[in-house]
């Protein structure tokens, strides 16, 4: 109708909003903050709880914007049961320049910053924990970074530590305080190495090495489990690591691998990436004259199938 | 048409979609192979003593083709199955009739026995704690409870075997190995458990098939309190 | 004499004067007629023939032999037997008759309940076969849904064996993307289009109805799955543990494949309807804001589903031939199908979005009494989304081991992208800003998708972050992002466009009762049901597993229980939709929303040609409110909606030549061939 009207609606709706955006930024600040997921066990979890902090804290307030409207619009201006008075209609009803600019260029602004934010979050933090590939470009600052080869197949995680021999085991213990890369491959299908307290996650693809680095500030256990679909298993295909002190772990190190020490000799030579047998300890997928495309590291069969 | 006509033809599709959907939940979703039960009978503390047997294809059911693991009931009975109820914080002592033939692991960590009573399993009455499956004969099949932490590799028969068994359930007069070891069991779960010899005949890795099917090379322990 | 715009359409009675010296051809009617019986007839035999020859083909091939496995014979058996069912349900008879030079015979024109179940040409008739089919797709994904909940009742206790439970999760999650790639298109695009822009046809009839078939043989493919053995890779269907997995992967391949080659169909012939068939006057500022989402998507559709097919192809040769396009070790890439597949879906996601857009723009107007808010944002945002949907696709791959440069760009493009998305937000809140809302049953579903894809909009930002997504990746809140945006948004917006528009498709009107009952129920259990499950990703739930930890077995039965309740939601709709439709029918107004699109100034029911004389639009059809009162169009004389406000006890169109096509009649111009 006139203009008062509108400014009277429109104020009032600001400070609804304005009321509520504070408050449940600053509630969900205080009490839900600490507990946001993944924690705080790791660099790259504290980066990522950070991150979902920041992010959700931007978020609140437009889902409120949103919220508060529409409950006020639904509220106020809904019609009467016979229907007949007719809103006003008219050109003015289809758009406004000044709200659709303003509306564009907010969004533009939120969606870049919270952009900026992100691209900080991934770099500072040595890539935030995610797969890298194999020429990571965000590494730790340090260089006495400790190499754990992930390895993944149908369906449990193994794990070589080629600082210590290269033997490997079932058990994932690394040390705390220490940027440790792990090299996440596969001997198989696809799998996805996620140590969820620690904020990592990796696919785990054939014959490739993809690089994800974090750095443990906590002691304790985590959780590592498969996030990629890789076949019957996959919901069964976790297990549990720990934060050891450097001295335990140094003692957990070299005492596994004086007992796997036997096994150790079997093993093939520590590669960053393997080829595994296509064809399997049955043969017959592939014709058996047909030679692997590459050549590194043959992991398996080395014998001809029967 | 009349308004009970159409109730009528509407009550009929109702009818057969039900009873379509019942179908699918019982003959496919719902169908498994039959558990074997170890704990009816069972006096508390006294061991169980499970025999299982490894075999290359199994020659009869939908996948002849397909390598399998049998079960032997507590009467003596093979039974084609990998579920088993078993006590709760009881020893397992388990013999394995190895028939089938071996090839290198993939993944040579698998040669190690693991989490069995100490740490090592016999084969054919030698004790050993690691398995070169580079050596001759290979490993065949492993029998693996991952969540348990337990694992023993089963060495495989000669690839120039003179008397090889080729359709389950083999009897012992066919070549194979004996492999004993022990185990503890847990409290209540379900306990997955898989071979990790991609032996899956011409399936791409080898993990596919049998790999990959509950009742031959996959099944679950029921450890039932 | 008005001019007579049936050209290019040829009548029954042309058809039947046969060409001097040729024989006369008897059409097939009745049982030997071409329609759903026989369709399945062609189907069951194409199938048996299809699997014969791949036994042929391949029964000595060593692997086959070695895994007892004929994926030659299930390909060849499917692909046939989709033949077949295409053969029988007469959509070959058009292109063989013109391959072998005779003149083709237009199907059988029938009046009667049983054209439903055999080829059409006319575009009404299709759009309803097609929500038939949609609706078996919904309620068979659903059943499987509630299988899935009912095992994740408890992380310990396991009701399926754990094959089976992935193949139940892969066959729900493949059902729901295939329904939902043409919930929209297919039964309301197909309906209204032609309608929407003053045309009496589509541009390629043909195609339409052939691109229906297709669908429905979709359904039917992808159902063999169960009993060739599930497959176990979901909906997404990585290789390589594609190429290892059993015979009823080659369902799953085959089966997007055919849906793939009928969206693609129904895309071109969409876009090329809303391209050239615009009635006149009908500019490109005066077309409803649903029929610029249709054009989005239809290019969409147009151009990203042949990525599908050629990746299914090569998935298939894998399987069959034993190429190695994605094995690592002989030459091929694990990388590959990762980056075709997501190079369509993605696209794939918005051709799911932006028609439940289209929608709700649609109903909000009609329901508040106002003009839609931002015309021309609301076409911008649509066009946007649709050419940013192709820039995005790594987002799904960012833990993937990509390049690591590339994770800031895709995260920047995606995050971009929202800003076109979040204008049909606009959209909405202007419109209802100081208008008179009416709370039908449709601006409900409208409302209730303006909530639900708010938050799957918004968590779908948190997913962008590549920070983030290294926790959620992978992981329930995933699952919870695309349930609240494609089930939240784009079911909500079709059953919205349902209660909508049936009273027009069909004539009769849904319980009104029910309807709001529906609704509530739906709205509120699909909230308890997907709320929770953010939660349960980010506690560290990965997806598509039947084991999870102890601590979150509260959660997960919380979101169990309420997605039986909201199974059973979908039991009321069900009941009003087969009783008010079928049962027990009471005949609908014209107009019972008062709207003035031009879909609803047509006679009532709607003839097969449409309009009785192809209207002259004069404006765009949102002219609602106060002191804004202006004709859609010139319909011819003595026609309704010549006035802003339109009343329901109208007289119906009357057109030239004294034709009627008042309510019941028996319409007796030639209808279309």
């Amino acid at each position: 109708m006139s203009q008062p009207d509108e400014t009277h609606h429109f104020r009032r709706l600001v400070v609804i909003w304005a009321v509520l955006a504070v408050v449940c930024d600053v509630v969900f600040y205080f009490a839900v903050g600490p507990h946001v997921p993944p924690g705080a066990m790791s660099t790259s979890a504290s980066g990522q709880q950070t991150d979902f902090i920041v992010l959700f804290m931007i978020a609140l307030p437009v889902m409120l914007a949103v919220w508060v409207y529409m409950a006020y619009a639904l509220i106020v201006w809904r019609g009467s049961r016979s229907g007949e008075e007719e809103p006003e209609g008219g050109p003015k009803a289809r758009g406004h320049f000044g709200i659709q600019v303003g509306w564009i260029a907010t969004t533009t602004v939120i969606v870049l910053g919270v952009f900026v934010y992100g691209t900080v979050e991934l770099v500072v933090p040595a890539g935030a924990g995610g797969g890298e590939g194999q020429s990571p470009i965000w590494t730790p600052a340090s260089h006495d970074v400790l190499s754990i080869q992930v390895i993944g197949q149908q369906w449990e995680f193994t794990y070589r530590y080629p600082a210590f021999g290269g033997f490997e085991t079932r058990q994932l213990m690394i040390p705390v305080d220490t940027p440790v890369a792990f090299h996440v491959t596969s001997l198989d299908v696809i799998h996805s190495f996620w140590a969820y307290q620690l904020g990592v996650k990796a696919d785990a693809n054939p014959s490739s090495d993809n690089v994800a680095y974090t750095t443990a500030n906590q002691l304790g256990a985590f959780t590592v489990r498969c996030s990629e679909l890789c076949g019957l298993w996959h919901g069964a295909m976790y297990d549990f690591g720990r934060v050891l002190t450097k001295a335990q772990f140094f003692a957990w190190a070299q005492s596994t691998e004086r007992q796997n020490a036997a096994n150790t000799k079997l093993l093939p030579p520590f590669s960053y990436t393997y080829v595994p047998d296509a064809n399997g300890a049955d043969g017959g997928y592939y014709p058996d004259n047909v030679d692997p495309y590459s050549k590194v590291q043959q992991y398996g069969a080395t014998s001809p199938s029967k | 048409m009349r308004r009970g006509g159409r109730l009528a033809i509407l009550g009929v599709l109702l009818g057969v979609a039900v009873g379509l959907v019942v179908f699918t939940v019982m003959a496919f979703l719902r169908s498994s192979p039959p558990t074997v039960d170890f704990t009816t009978g069972h006096m508390a503390g006294a061991p169980v003593d499970l025999r299982v047997q490894t075999v290359g294809s199994i020659g009869f059911g939908p996948h002849p083709t397909w390598v399998s693991y049998m079960t032997e009931t507590p009467g003596g009975q093979w039974v084609h199955t990998t579920l088993w109820d078993l006590p709760a914080h009881t020893r397992i002592n388990v013999t394995l009739d190895q028939y089938d033939s071996g090839s290198p692991l993939r993944n040579q960590q698998l040669g190690q026995i693991i989490g069995t009573a100490g740490t090592v399993a016999t084969y054919n009455g030698k004790p050993e704690s690691v398995i070169n499956s580079n050596d001759t004969n290979g490993v065949g099949h492993t029998f693996t409870i991952p969540t348990l932490g337990i694992s023993v590799p089963l060495v495989g028969i000669s690839a120039n075997a003179k008397n090889p068994c080729s359709v389950a359930p083999c009897s012992t007069s066919y070549d194979h190995n004996v492999i004993k070891f022990s185990f503890v069991t847990p409290g209540p779960g379900q306990y997955p458990w898989q071979c990790f010899v991609p032996c899956g005949l011409a399936y791409l890795y080898g993990n596919g098939g049998p790999m990959q099917t509950v009742g031959y090379m996959d099944g679950f322990l029921k450890v039932v309190a | 004499m008005a001019l007579d715009m049936r050209a290019g359409i040829r009548s029954e009675h042309s058809g039947d004067a046969a060409p001097p010296g040729a024989s006369v051809r008897r059409r097939r009617f009745g049982l030997f007629g071409p329609h759903l019986g026989r369709a399945l007839v062609g189907a069951v035999g194409g199938y048996a023939f299809g699997h014969w020859v791949g036994n042929l083909i391949a029964s000595g091939y060593i692997n086959v032999q070695g895994n007892g496995q004929n994926d030659v014979a299930t390909v060849l058996g499917l692909s046939i037997g989709v033949v077949g069912w295409l053969a029988g349900a007469g959509m070959l008879n058009y292109p063989l008759a013109k391959i072998v030079g005779r003149e083709p015979l237009p199907p059988a024109m029938s009046k009667s309940w049983t054209r439903y179940f055999g080829p059409a040409l006319d575009h009404k008739v299709i759009g309803l076969q097609y929500t038939i089919v949609v609706l078996l797709f919904l309620f068979t994904g659903g059943l499987l849904a509630m299988a899935i909940r009912t095992e994740l009742l408890t992380p310990t206790s396991h009701i399926f064996g754990p094959g089976t439970y992935i193949s139940v999760v892969s066959e729900h999650g493949t059902i729901m993307m295939m329904m939902a790639s043409s919930i929209i298109i297919g039964p309301l695009g197909n309906w209204l289009v032609p309608l929407m822009i003053g045309s009496r046809r589509m541009a390629f009839p043909r195609v339409e109805a052939f691109s229906l078939w297709m669908f429905a043989a979709g359904y039917l493919v992808i159902l063999t799955a169960l009993p060739l053995g599930g497959f176990p890779t979901g909906w997404t269907g990585y290789a390589p543990l594609q190429t290892q997995a059993s015979a009823g992967m080659d369902s799953y391949l085959v089966g997007f494949a055919v849906i793939g080659i009928g969206m693609i169909c129904a895309g071109f012939n969409l876009l090329a309807t809303i391209i050239n068939y615009r009635a006149p006057g009908m500019t490109w500022s005066r077309i409803p804001i649903f029929v610029w989402s249709i054009l989005a998507t239809a290019a969409l559709l147009t151009l990203a589903t042949p990525t599908l097919v050629a990746a299914g192809l090569f998935g298939v040769l894998d399987r069959t031939a034993q190429t190695a396009l994605y094995v690592n070790e002989h030459g091929g890439s694990s990388f590959l199908w990762e980056n075709l597949f997501w190079f369509f879906g993605h696209p794939e996601v918005y051709i799911m979005a932006l028609p439940g857009f289209g929608i709700v723009a649609e109903i909000l107007p009609v329901f508040t009494r106002k003009p839609p808010f931002g015309y021309r944002i609301a076409a911008a945002g649509m066009i946007g989304v649709a050419l940013l949907s192709f820039f995005v696709w790594q987002h799904h791959l960012f833990q993937s081991g990509i390049n690591p440069d590339m994770r800031p760009l895709f995260m920047l493009t995606t995050e971009l992208i929202s800003i076109p998305t979040g204008f049909i937000f606009l959209v909405g809140m202007g419109t209802l800003w100081k208008s008179k809302i009416r709370y039908e049953v449709p601006m409900l579903f409208a409302l209730g998708m303006f909530f639900n894809f708010l938050i799957g909009g918004i968590s779908g930002v948190f997913l962008s972050d590549v920070p983030v997504d290294v926790t959620v990746h992978g992981s329930f809140f995933v699952l919870a992002h695309f349930h609240y945006t494609i089930m939240g948004g784009l079911v909500f917006a079709f059953f919205g466009g349902l209660y909508y528009w049936l009273p027009k498709m069909t004539g009769r009107t849904l319980n009104k009762r029910l309807g709001k009952w529906h609704f509530w129920t739906m709205f509120i259990f699909f909230n308890l049901t997907f709320f929770p499950l953010f939660l349960v990703g980010l506690l560290g739930q990965p997806r598509r597993v039947f084991e999870y930890a102890q601590n979150l077995q509260v959660l997960n039965d919380f979101a169990s229980v309420s997605a039986f309740l909201l199974g059973s939601s979908f039991v009321i709709f069900v009941a009003n939709f087969v009783w008010s439709i079928f049962i027990d029918p009471k005949p609908a107004p014209a107009n019972p929303w008062n709207s003035l699109g031009l879909e609803w100034q047509t006679a009532n029911p709607v003839p097969s040609y449409n309009f009785a004389r192809i209207p002259v639009v004069l404006a765009d059809p949102y002219h609602y409110g106060r002191g804004d009162s202006q004709a859609v169009a010139d319909l011819g004389p003595k026609t309704l909606a010549l006035a802003g406000a339109v009343r329901a006890d109208a007289p119906a169109a009357v057109g030239e030549h004294g034709v009627t096509g008042e309510e019941g009649s028996a319409d007796p111009r030639p209808p279309i061939a």
